[in-house]
C-alpha cells in the first residue's frame, strides 16, 4: 500500500513539474469541442441533441493522446527494469502509475466538462448524467488504454497503433455513456446505463492490469 | 551491520537464448555470502545477458538458480527484494532533485527506509552538496554515482552491476572499491561484468568466452 502511495505521488510530482503532457490534454479537450458549434453551426436544436456524443468523443480521443507516455518516458531511461524488480505485485505499482495518469488527464477534463456542456446547449436535465458517466467511464478509459500503451512499447510510430489498439475497445464505455446522457435528456431513468458503466470499470480494474503487467514484462526482456 | 537474509547463490548449468541465437550454456558458478563474481569477455559474449538473468528479468532457457537450498522459479517478488541490479540505464528523472529521485527508489524497494540511509548513500557517492540539484543537470558521471547510491539507500545482499564503473573519474572508483568491500565484508554477494580495472579481491572470475556456443550450434541446419 506505502508502494502504491510512492508510485502515485511520484508520477503526480513529474507531470506537475512538466506540465505540458496534463494541460495539453485539457488544451485538445476544450479546443476541439469548441470547434463544434463553429463546424455545425449556432442552431442549439442540433447542439443539444449531439452534445453528449460530441463531449464523450472528444473525451475519448483527448485521453488517447497523452497514453503513449504512460509507460514509455519509464520505458527509455531504465526505470521500468527497476519496477519490475520491485518486491511487490508489479500489479500494484500499475495500479499507481494509471491512477496517476487519470488524475492528471481526466480529471482536469472532467472539471471543464460542464462548462462545455452549457457551450453545447446541453439539456440541463442531462448535466448530473453526464458528470456520473465521466466519473465512471474515463478509469475504465484509462485503464484499457494502460493495456495498448504497454503493448506498444518499443514499436515505431507506437501511437498510431495505439490508437487502432485501443479505440474498438472504447466503444462499449462510448455507447452506454452516450445513451445515459441522451435518456436523462429525455426524463428517462438513467441507473441501467450507470450499472453498466460501473461493471465495466469492476471488470477492467483486476483484468487491465494484468494484463498490462504481462505486456510489461515482454517489453523489458 | 551484516544481512541475516544473505545466502549462498548458485547456478546450475545456465543456458540463455536471445531471439534464435545461443549466448551461453553450460554455465556454472557459485558464490558464498561475502564472495563476489568478475564477468568478463568480449562484447555480446552474454555478460548483459547473463546479469539480467540473475536478477530474473530474463528466463534461462535451460538450468537454474539456487539461492541457499531453494530454487529461484516462481519467487520473482522474493527475488527481487533481495537484489539491486544496475544496467546500462541510471534511470534517473532529470525533473526530480538527487534526493528524490533517490529516495523514490529506496522507498520502493524498502517503504521503511529511514532518512539516515538515504544521508549515508549520498555521502557514500559524494553526492551530499548535489542532493537538491534537478536530474537534468547531472553529468553523466554525477548521474552514474546517484544510480550507484540506490545500492546503499535501501539494502539487499545481492547486488548484479553491469559496467558500473562506465563515466566514473578515479575518486569515485574508489569509493565505488570501497562500498563493494564493504558490501562484501557484512555477508554481501556481488556479480558484477566490467572492462575496466576494478579492484574485487579474492573474486572468482568469470571469462564468458568459455560458455560460448560451438560454431555448429550457431549456424545449426546451415553447416
Amino acid at each position: 500500500m506505502n508502494r502504491l502511495a510512492t508510485v502515485i505521488l511520484r508520477d503526480l510530482r513529474l507531470a506537475l513539474r512538466q506540465g505540458s503532457d496534463s494541460l495539453m490534454v485539457v488544451g485538445f479537450f476544450v479546443l476541439t469541442v469548441t470547434l463544434f458549434p463553429f463546424g455545425l453551426g449556432p442552431e442549439s436544436n442540433l447542439l443539444e441533441r449531439t452534445a453528449a456524443g460530441i463531449l464523450w468523443v472528444t473525451a475519448l480521443l483527448a485521453s488517447m493522446l497523452s497514453l503513449d507516455r504512460l509507460f514509455q518516458g519509464d520505458y527509455e531511461d531504465g526505470s521500468l527494469e527497476l519496477l519490475t524488480l520491485t518486491p511487490t505485485a508489479l500489479e500494484i505499482l500499475v495500479i499507481g502509475k494509471i491512477a496517476a495518469h487519470w488524475l492528471t488527464t481526466a480529471l482536469p477534463m472532467l472539471l471543464a466538462a460542464p462548462v462545455l456542456a452549457l457551450l453545447l446547449h446541453l439539456h440541463e436535465d442531462a448535466f448530473l448524467a453526464l458528470m456520473l458517466t465521466l466519473l465512471l467511464g474515463t478509469p475504465t478509459l484509462s485503464l484499457i488504454g494502460a493495456m495498448g500503451a504497454a503493448l506498444v512499447l518499443g514499436a515505431r510510430r507506437g501511437g498510431v497503433l495505439l490508437s487502432l489498439l485501443i479505440l474498438p475497445l472504447y466503444v462499449p464505455v462510448l455507447i452506454f455513456s452516450v445513451g445515459a446522457v441522451d435518456a436523462a435528456a429525455q426524463g428517462l431513468p438513467v441507473h441501467g446505463h450507470l450499472l453498466i458503466l460501473g461493471g465495466l470499470l469492476l471488470a477492467a480494474l483486476p483484468l487491465a492490469p494484468l494484463a498490462t503487467v504481462a505486456a510489461l514484462r515482454q517489453a523489458v526482456e | 551491520m551484516s544481512f541475516a537474509n544473505s545466502a549462498a547463490f548458485r547456478a546450475d548449468q545456465l543456458s540463455c537464448r536471445r531471439g534464435d541465437r545461443l549466448i551461453f550454456q553450460g554455465l556454472d558458478f557459485s558464490m558464498p555470502p561475502g564472495g563476489a563474481l568478475l564477468l568478463l569477455g568480449r562484447n555480446g559474449s552474454g555478460k548483459s545477458s547473463l546479469l539480467r538473468l540473475l536478477a530474473g528479468l530474463l528466463k534461462p532457457a535451460s538450468g537454474q538458480l539456487f539461492w541457499g537450498d531453494q530454487a529461484l522459479a516462481n519467487e520473482r517478488e522474493a527475488h527481487a527484494g533481495r537484489l539491486h541490479y544496475l544496467g546500462h540505464q541510471d534511470a534517473v528523472k532529470p525533473v526530480l532533485t538527487v534526493e528524490e529521485n533517490l529516495l523514490f527508489w529506496a522507498r520502493l524497494h524498502d517503504p521503511a527506509t529511514p532518512p539516515e540511509r538515504i544521508a549515508l548513500a549520498l555521502d557514500t557517492f559524494n553526492l551530499k552538496l548535489l542532493a537538491q540539484t534537478p536530474g537534468k543537470l547531472l553529468s553523466a558521471g554525477q548521474t552514474r554515482r546517484l544510480a550507484l547510491a540506490r545500492l546503499l539507500a535501501a539494502r539487499a545482499p545481492l547486488w548484479l552491476l553491469d559496467e558500473p564503473s562506465v563515466g566514473l573519474d578515479h575518486d569515485s572508483l574508489g569509493r565505488l572499491e570501497q562500498a563493494l568491500a564493504e558490501h562484501r565484508a557484512a555477508g554481501g554477494l556481488v556479480a558484477l561484468s566490467t572492462h575496466a580495472e576494478i579492484a574485487l579481491p579474492g573474486a572468482e572470475v568469470l571469462q564468458m568466452g568459455d560458455f560460448a556456443p560451438t560454431a555448429e550450434q550457431v549456424m545449426g541446419v546451415w553447416m
